[in-house]
């Protein structure tokens, strides 16, 4: 069923559209990817469906939430589905993350929120999610300030996070970008593994077309705020329609034959 | 009068704000600012010519009275025209503002570079000497001078410049050594260019406008301290007129005449406002340049 | 921690020799005698010999300095020279009007103006909070003792409901006329002090409500006002405390213009006085205290910084 649909979605500044006619649907196990180069309108697109997007903005269209219009609703009702129906994973772990709240406490505050939990239940769910994003000794980390953890790390509690409370959607806004290479893959196999046990719908955002290859089964490419592709991965892959995608994945071919990149599983 | 130096409150004003900037010059707090300061300096120009009355010209026939044709502002408890006080208590606070700045930033300026220039040591012992002179206020600074060379327009000029430079070498020298950790600036430096033309091509033309913006607020400063220092009798000393001696001489008479205290001290929110918005407004309209500097900075 | 503790005192007891020789050498070396000027024209050249031994200043100046610091560290600031009373006297005489005002308008400060910063900020496009920012902008344009005078004029002369200045003779044995007499003081000193607070909490809490955090809580279901709740007080205390160092600073200071709108005795008459009279003891001795105070309340402000953020504790 579908959770997530926008249609015509629309974002504009000061009259300039910043994004146009974006229209997607999600449901719980999609895995859908959305590709552009930098300044397409990747992250204000996903930053829209959760209705966060920068005070002066304004959006045109329907963005439809369990079917129901969330477009231009109050802040009381976008609460309602944030982290619970939908949750996102920003790109740079560390600002994401308060410096000064112990770990545990960050993942335990939307359990409390949402889901009423006391302090220690909550705090006890905290540390199991730990230990499902693999990080090490659970019950010590969850008292540990962000600057002590890597990045890797990080980005792990930050998954935990967004997941803690059941989200049938999870957007996630280039989440290795900020990591080294084998971090990355890590993460990526991570992501790979969460949204097989949790059954999340996931949109999965990148410029970095093997990682999202590696990861999505539906690839949406966007350039200059409109989406210009639309398609299952393997068919935008083989029969890319419009010149930037071709552009796309010739650019990615050339790199796959001098490497190939250390994601998990291949192209589906 | 100790008000510190609202010195960046207003830098990270919105940070989610789209890139609506309004350009130029048209910014609203420049123009009211401009136009603000303008109305009050106008005042003191005018009084260098022509002023209602003399300056002791007094009228014991009209003492205390209420505003009127012949007295625009009223008369106070001698009989003296206060609109002439006024216009004469601007050209002090214009004057002594002005002069109070130029001290703060011979001083300032120069030990703020030295500070960013020289090497961790320097550094260190000029941040500390910075950090007492701020933990030395101005009040008390002017109360010490006074007591032993007495009350006097130039005590109370480097009183006041020397308490305002403390702040003044601060910010010269945080922005200063932004820029020096810049890569263009250790680039310049690995070629062999020499400390004194790095400042001059490197340094003062990526630190004037702080600075610019810095003056306009250090000027509002001022003009209250001189105000507060006057009131106390500490200021210029009669019969030079002042905003802050009005003041201290209509307390006695607020309850007959309390619009001889209203009008000295709007005349001082007048000129302060007027130029904190300046301030305001140059850094609105500076702001690209400021705004690319800060992202170098944050890299 | 401990190592950073006695790093910090020792460059408080560097300060303050420093700001002692800059009371001392403004005073002693700059040009002119402090004993003739001290004097009234025509005084006979005994009376001026008289002062400058009174003064120290028919010693070699090295001696003299030497002197000053001595008693500086033992806690003697020589004796008025007019009352010929140990200054240390005088000034604690004063301290019963001059603390309880500085603390109360300090305390009433931060009550009012934390909450009212922290609406300023959320509601920072809205009418109310582009007032509340106006009036406190006017608020710090406005002299002190400007705001001072209008709060008589309204309360004392307009309404008769307060006295409009003075201290009881008898000071705190009359705890009810101690206090009645301290409110408009209080009321002016903070309102002088709460628009500058109101200004620095308003700036502190947008620089909280920029961070990504915000914005991470906000994506997980927390309403604006509770993402604030429960980022900005961890994240904001250190800003915070070191806005309250200045504050209570300034509060100290302010008392020196206010006590002379109220007619007030306290450590800020007391001084101005001094000055008036050029009684040079009690000036340097109460300039140094002042000056004193804060530097100690600087090195708090350090010290509970660096409690309050686990960041800045690894570090040097
Ligand atoms: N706060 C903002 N104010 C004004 N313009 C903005 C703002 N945020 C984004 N934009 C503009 O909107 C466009 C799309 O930005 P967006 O952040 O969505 O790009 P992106 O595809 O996520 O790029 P990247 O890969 O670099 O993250 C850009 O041209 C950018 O200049
Ligand atoms: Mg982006």
């Amino acid at each position: 069923m579908t959770v997530l649909e926008t249609t015509g979605l629309t974002i504009t500044l000061d009259g300039q559209p910043l994004v146009r006619d974006v229209s997607l649907s999600l449901a719980a196990r999609d895995r859908v990817g959305l590709i552009g180069e930098s300044g397409s309108g990747k992250s204000l697109t996903a930053l829209a469906l959760l209705g966060l997007l920068p005070p002066g903005m304004r959006t045109s269209g329907r963005i439809l939430i369990d079917g129901e219009d969330h477009l231009g609703a109050p802040d009381r009702r976008w609460r309602r589905v944030r982290g619970r129906t939908v949750s996102i994973v920003f790109q740079e772990p560390l600002t994401a993350l308060d410096p000064l709240m112990p770990v545990g406490r960050q993942i335990a505050g939307p359990l409390r929120l949402h889901q009423g939990l006391n302090r220690s239940d909550a705090e006890r769910r905290a540390i199991e999610w730990c230990d499902r994003v693999h990080l090490p000794d659970p019950a010590r980390l969850v008292r540990a300030l962000p600057h002590e953890l890597s990045g890797g790390q990080r980005q792990r509690v930050a998954l935990a996070m967004a997941l803690a409370c059941r989200p049938r959607v999870l957007i996630a806004d280039e989440p290795t970008t900020a990591l080294d290479v084998t971090v990355q893959a890590q993460i990526l196999t991570l992501l790979d593994e969460l949204i097989e046990e949790t059954g999340v719908g996931l949109l999965f955002i990148s410029h970095d077309l093997p990682v999202v290859a590696g990861l999505a089964r539906h690839l949406l490419v966007m350039r200059t705020g409109r989406l210009v592709e639309s398609g299952p991965v393997d068919d935008v892959l083989r029969r890319p329609r419009s010149g930037y995608a071709r552009q796309l994945v010739a650019s990615a071919a050339q790199v796959t034959r001098l490497a190939r990149p250390s994601v998990h599983g291949e192209y589906r | 009068m100790s008000t510190p130096l609202v010195e960046a409150v207003e830098t990270v004003e919105a940070p989610d704000a789209p890139a609506r900037r309004r350009r130029g010059w048209r910014s609203p707090s420049f123009l009211v600012g401009a136009a603000l300061l303008l109305a009050v300096l106008a005042l003191a120009l005018v009084s260098l010519l022509w002023s209602p009355y003399g300056l002791d010209h007094t009228d014991p026939t009209a003492r205390l009275a209420g505003p009127s044709p012949q007295h625009w502002a009223g008369t106070d408890r001698l009989g003296r025209d206060q609109f002439t006080q006024l216009m004469l208590g601007a050209r002090t606070a214009m004057w002594i503002g002005l002069a109070s700045v130029a001290v703060a930033f011979v001083i300032g300026v120069p030990l703020g570079l030295l500070a960013a220039a020289a090497g961790r040591l320097a550094e260190n012992a000029v941040v500390g000497v910075i950090d007492i002179v701020i933990a030395f206020p101005t009040l008390l600074l002017a109360m010490l001078l006074v007591t032993v060379y007495g009350a006097s327009t130039a005590v109370a000029i480097s009183a006041i410049g020397i308490g305002v430079s403390a702040e003044v070498a601060r910010l010269t020298r945080i922005s200063a050594s932004r820029v020096f950790t810049q890569d263009y600036v250790l680039a310049a430096r690995t070629c062999g260019t020499g400390p004194l033309m790095i400042l001059v091509r490197h340094v003062l033309p990526n630190i004037w406008h702080t600075l610019l913006v810095q003056a306009a607020l250090a000027f509002g400063v001022a003009v209250i301290a001189e105000a507060s220092l006057s009131y106390l009798g500490l200021g210029t000393p009669p019969p030079a007129p002042s905003w802050g001696r009005m003041l201290q001489e209509a307390q006695s008479t607020v309850s007959v005449a309390p619009w001889n205290v209203l009008l000295p001290g709007l005349a001082v929110a007048v000129t302060v406002v007027g130029v904190n918005l300046l301030g305001d407004g140059l850094r609105e309209v500076l702001d690209p340049q400021l705004r690319q500097e800060r992202q170098a900075g944050e890299r | 921690m401990l190592s950073y503790l006695i790093r910090r005192v020792a460059w408080l007891i560097g300060s303050l020799f420093v700001a002692g020789s800059a009371v001392f050498f403004l005073l002693r070396v700059l040009p002119g005698d402090p004993a003739v000027t001290l004097l009234a024209v025509g005084s006979s050249p005994d009376q001026i010999d008289a002062i400058r031994h009174q003064l120290g200043t028919d010693r070699p100046v090295l001696a003299q300095y030497g002197h000053w610091l001595g008693d500086l560290a033992t806690g003697n600031l020589g004796d008025s020279l007019f009352t010929q009373l140990p200054v240390l006297d005088q000034i604690a005489g004063r301290l019963p009007v001059t603390v309880p005002l500085a603390l109360s308008a300090f305390v009433l400060s931060i009550i009012v103006a934390v909450p009212i910063g922290v609406f300023a900020a959320v509601r920072r496009r809205g009418l109310l909070g582009v007032a509340v920012s106006t009036l406190a902008q006017l608020g710090i344009a406005l002299p002190i003792f400007w705001v001072g005078i209008m709060v008589v004029w309204l309360v004392a002369v307009q309404w008769r409901a307060l006295p409009p200045g003075g201290f009881p003779r008898t000071g705190w044995q009359d705890p009810g006329a101690a206090i009645q007499s301290l409110v408009l003081p209080v009321a002016t000193l903070t309102i002088a002090q709460g628009s500058v607070l109101v200004r620095y909490v308003r700036s502190a809490t947008l620089d909280v409500l920029s961070q990504e955090y915000v914005r991470t809580a906000r994506s997980l279901g927390y309403s604006l006002p509770r993402a604030l709740w429960r980022h900005g007080p961890r994240n904001g205390a250190a800003t915070v405390v070191q806005i309250l160092g200045i504050l209570l600073a300034s509060s100290l200071l302010g008392t020196v213009v206010i006590e002379s709108v109220f007619a007030l005795p306290g450590l800020g008459s007391l001084l101005l006085a001094s000055v008036k009279a050029r009684d040079l003891p009690i000036v340097q001795g109460t300039v140094f205290l002042m000056t004193a105070t804060v530097l100690v309340v600087g090195l708090v402000v350090d010290v509970v910084q660096r409690l309050v953020d686990p960041r800045l504790r690894g570090s040097a």
